[in-house]
């Protein structure tokens, strides 16, 4: 579905990411992982056409992302920010009801059919209740899952993710993990940002590791999210237990004379 | 809802018809308009009638065209508190004016003065601020949120703090009989203005065309940049509204000097009324700040009459405490 070539990422001329080969097929779900500053936003803004690249190339379906139109893209993809500055007293119907925006360019109202979709996205959330409350008045788990809402209602193949789980509680956490392995199972493509690595396990088929300095890791969860590859790139020991038929993350207390080594190192 | 607007609308041009120095009869009123609508105002009612129409459809347009540049002006750097003279265009097109009033230039060179004044200083502000109204798509490095960074209201900040500092000087060492002139343009008076064609050949396609894009403005308001993720074009968007809205700040206040606090209150009482969706308050503002600038227009050629008030005194004065009263109650929410 959304392939990179080559692709190289930097921040303040710093590299973050160095000649990425990646492919996401429909039916599968990546959890990006990597520490703080490692690029993840900044991939998942690449991705999304947010941003140019650095170097290489993005192609959706096949086709470079800037040779899509803006409005046909917004019909393929959906993302969903890390954070929300919300100036205005939009309502929440209102916020869901703009992610059909796409869908009409000639109508200066939504249809019936528009509603309908804003309506079954906020039943999915649990968050029908709030139709009509003005957005800056929720708290931030209600706004995630109105924003994650409006994701829902733009209806596309593809679903980029910035820190999904993010300000909701435990329930939600693991509704929204398991809501996106469903679309997934429907033919859906999913790209999230996390930091649980519990969550990425139990909702995610494949993992993109950032190391922070360039370096990556592809693969399906089983193959990348390994304690050794985990615990380097979080610069952090990590230990993978069995619990029954799961498996826990967990970090595991630093040895003495540490064969981890922090890998963020600024040149 | 518009239909009460358009009400509104007309009823204050009836007041503004009938009242003043002199009143003309409500009896008067059908013949006066119909020997108007002639071409050949004869009689006391429907001369005064003509004149006093001429001002108020002025008042009009630059009420209406402040208000729809506010709207625009508060979507474009998402803050509900900035105003179309937020970015100076109103103090540039001061020091075109003042320059004019300053060498005793005619009326039509002061307003002259003013557009180029405006004109000016929103094509030094979009040379300055290029990148950021750029935003995504338009230039290939986009690695600044614009409309976040706050660098387009910052640069426009400092070059009115400039141009006033300008005005500031010419108002020092103009010679006494010019200033009172000069003062009066300043707080924006529509004294001596009459039917007009110019700002309604801005006023409206720029609705017209704002209506167009009212929904893109919608989601440019919730979603800044990631806006591009629905598929609007936030570069071309930005720029729309920072060119529409300042060819109407520049055209109002060329009509009726920098009339204070019209684009501020009226945008936010709309949101306030309405709601936030421009659907509705691109119409709804435009209709309201028409009204209520011929509204104290009209009040303020009558309250103190025959002596004549400055408008930007009333709308400033009502304006405030208005403004104050909402900033309250917004806060109180937020808590």
């Amino acid at each position: 579905m959304i392939s990179t070539q080559d692709l190289t990422l930097r921040a303040d001329g710093r590299l973050l990411v160095e000649r990425l080969d990646w492919r996401v097929n429909a039916g599968e779900s990546w959890c990006v992982i990597g520490p703080n500053g490692a690029g993840k936003s900044t991939l998942l803004r690449t991705v999304a056409g947010l941003r140019a690249p650095d170097g290489g190339s993005v192609a959706l379906a096949g086709k470079p992302l800037a040779d899509w139109a803006l409005p046909a893209l917004a019909r393929e993809r959906a993302y969903l920010a890390q954070a929300r500055g919300d100036a205005f007293a939009y309502r929440v119907i209102e916020t869901v009801l703009m992610a059909r925006h796409p869908y009409h360019a000639d109508r200066y109202w939504e249809g019936s059919d528009d509603h309908a979709a804003a309506e079954a996205a906020l039943r999915t959330l649990d968050v029908l209740h709030l139709a009509e409350r003005d957005v800056r008045t929720l708290s931030g788990g209600e706004r995630q899952r109105v924003a994650i809402a409006a994701l829902l209602a733009q209806d596309t193949p593809l679903l980029l993710l910035d820190e999904p789980a993010n300000a909701l509680d435990l329930a939600h956490q693991v509704a929204v993990t398991e809501l996106m392995a469903t679309l997934c199972r429907a033919g859906r493509a999913v790209v999230s940002v996390g930091h649980d690595l519990n969550l990425a396990w139990s909702g995610a088929t494949h993992a993109l590791l950032l190391m922070g300095d360039g370096r990556w890791h592809a693969g399906t969860t089983r193959e990348v999210m390994r304690p050794d590859l985990l615990s380097a790139c979080l610069g952090h020991p990590i230990a993978a237990i069995a619990h029954g038929a799961r498996t826990v993350f967990l970090p595991d207390a630093p040895q003495s004379g540490a064969a981890v080594t922090p890998i963020r190192n600024t040149p | 809802m518009l239909g009460v607007l358009g009400l509104f609308a007309l009823l204050a041009f009836a007041a503004a018809g009938l009242t003043g120095s002199v009143a003309v009869p409500l009896a008067d009123l059908p013949q006066a308009l119909a020997s108007l609508a002639a071409g050949e105002p004869d009689g006391m009612s429907a001369t005064l009638l003509d004149l006093r129409l001429g001002r108020a459809s002025s008042a009009f347009v630059t009420g209406a065209a402040l208000a729809l540049a506010g709207v625009m002006m508060q979507a474009l750097v998402r803050n509900p508190l900035a105003d179309p003279y937020v970015l100076g265009v109103s103090a540039g097109a001061a020091v075109g004016a003042l320059a004019a009033l300053l060498f005793g230039a005619a009326l039509w060179a002061v307003d002259l003065g003013a557009l180029a004044g405006a004109v000016g200083i929103s094509l030094l502000l979009y040379l300055l601020a290029r990148r950021e109204l750029g935003g995504l798509r338009g230039g290939a490095r986009a690695a600044v949120r614009s409309g976040e960074s706050g660098v387009l209201l910052l640069t426009g900040v400092v070059l009115a703090s400039a141009c006033m500092a300008l005005v500031t000087l010419m108002l020092s060492v103009a010679p006494e009989s010019r200033l009172r002139g000069m003062v009066f343009w300043m707080i924006g008076d529509l004294a001596g203005s009459g039917w007009r064609l110019l700002p309604w050949l801005v006023l409206l396609p720029a609705l017209l065309l704002a209506l167009r894009r009212a929904r893109a403005l919608n989601v440019m308001a919730l979603h800044a940049d990631a806006a591009v993720a629905l598929g609007v074009d936030v570069a071309f968007e930005r720029r729309f509204l920072f060119l529409c809205s300042g060819l109407l700040t520049a055209c109002a206040v060329s009509t009726g000097g920098s009339i204070g606090f019209v684009g501020l209150v009226v945008p936010h009482a709309c949101r306030y009324a309405f709601g936030p969706d421009h659907r509705i308050l691109l119409p709804a503002a435009t209709l309201a700040g028409g009204g209520f600038l011929v509204l104290a227009d009209t009040l303020a050629r009558t309250v103190l009459a025959p002596q004549q008030l400055p408008v930007g005194v009333l709308t400033s004065l009502i304006g405030v405490p208005v403004f104050l009263f909402q900033l309250h109650q917004l806060h109180l929410r937020r808590r």
